[in-house]
């Protein structure tokens, strides 16, 4: 985009044109949603690396209280985090069919990577749950608070992935795949990837570092 | 020009074109760099704590960047070049929130309350 920017400037410049004093052509983003909704993420991030960094600083307060190492079932959490990336390429396959203009398809790669994140969310509260029943609830140690502070951060920002996902299946099937609901479906996958690339944060810094000796 | 506005009639938007094989590509990857670290730590294969915390972390790193790249689609011409510009300062902001938070708290610890430290 900026070389066609140059190439109009050096135009000007060179050949005696006719002055211009509107920017002919069309060479910016014609919205700034994309661009915006990217500096939304960009903000999430910082989020997220403050809610690291109280875990990073807390990590070994247990207080006399249960470890992460004794509670974390990794099983669990390969079972959790291999949802969240298949997921991922499931939101690929609903973009594939957004481009090859299959309204359908769209619907269905959406939904079923929806079930795929709802059943993240239902395992994630399994886990929970089971945690506060033996006893190492949000406010038993700084350590357990900050976990459940930055792993649930994550699953609310799930959660509402998903509201926003049913949302989008109800927009798509009422008005098909009209240029808004491109727009929506593509910033949903960058939300959507977002935080899987999150998770790869969590699961490696709390879950992995956290049951290591 | 014509033919880019042309296409903006059909597309209204922005959006970039994403093909089956970067998709493909990006997952291949990503369970890769997530199966190895799972196993690294499941199946006790370092001696040292240490090396595997550097290990896994190294992996975390690649497969961040691999999720950019084939899911999120990071280049550095996207958006005129303004995502970019806007990661790269987010980086530095959390980098500065990570290692200023964990250095200065290690710190106090260290220096005031030396009855915190195991």
């Amino acid at each position: 985009m900026s070389d066609n920017t140059m190439t109009a400037v050096v135009n000007d410049n060179d050949q005696k044109a006719p002055l211009e004093f509107l920017v002919k052509g069309d060479h910016h983003p014609q919205n700034g949603t994309l661009l915006g909704f990217w500096i939304y993420l960009m903000s999430d991030c910082l989020i997220f690396a403050c809610l690291f960094a109280t875990y990073g600083v807390l990590g070994r307060s247990y207080a006399g209280g249960p470890t992460g190492m004794e509670l974390f079932d990794l099983n669990l959490i390969a079972i959790n985090t291999s949802l969240l990336l298949v997921s991922s390429i499931t939101y690929g396959f609903a973009m594939l069919q957004m481009q090859a203009n299959r309204v359908k398809g769209t619907m269905l790669w959406l939904a079923v990577t929806g079930l795929l994140g709802a059943g993240f969310l239902g395992l994630e509260l399994y886990e929970f749950h089971h945690l506060i029943h033996v006893g190492a609830g949000p406010q038993t140690s700084g350590f357990w608070t900050a976990f459940f502070a930055l792993v649930g951060t994550h699953g609310l920002h799930v959660f509402f992935g998903i509201v926003w996902l049913v949302t989008l299946l109800f927009q798509l099937k009422k008005h098909g795949l009209i240029a808004e609901n491109r727009r929506r479906v593509f910033c949903l996958s960058m939300f959507w990837h977002f935080l899987d690339v999150v998770w790869v944060g969590v699961f490696t810094y709390v879950y992995l570092m956290g049951v290591l000796p | 020009m014509s033919e880019h506005t042309h296409e903006h009639d059909h597309h209204d938007d922005d959006i970039p074109h994403v093909s089956l094989k970067e998709y493909a590509t990006g997952f291949v990857l990503a369970v890769i760099l997530t199966v190895i670290p799972f196993w690294l730590v499941m199946g006790n294969v370092f001696e040292s704590s240490a090396t595997t915390v550097m290990v896994i972390l190294a992996f975390a790193l690649v497969q961040i960047v691999v999720h950019m790249v084939y899911f999120l689609h990071m280049n550095f011409h996207s958006e005129g070049g303004w995502n970019m510009l806007a990661l790269i300062f987010t980086l530095i902001l959390v980098f500065i929130t990570l290692a200023g938070s964990l250095w200065v708290m290690y710190n106090l610890n260290v220096n005031m309350m030396p009855g915190m430290m195991e």
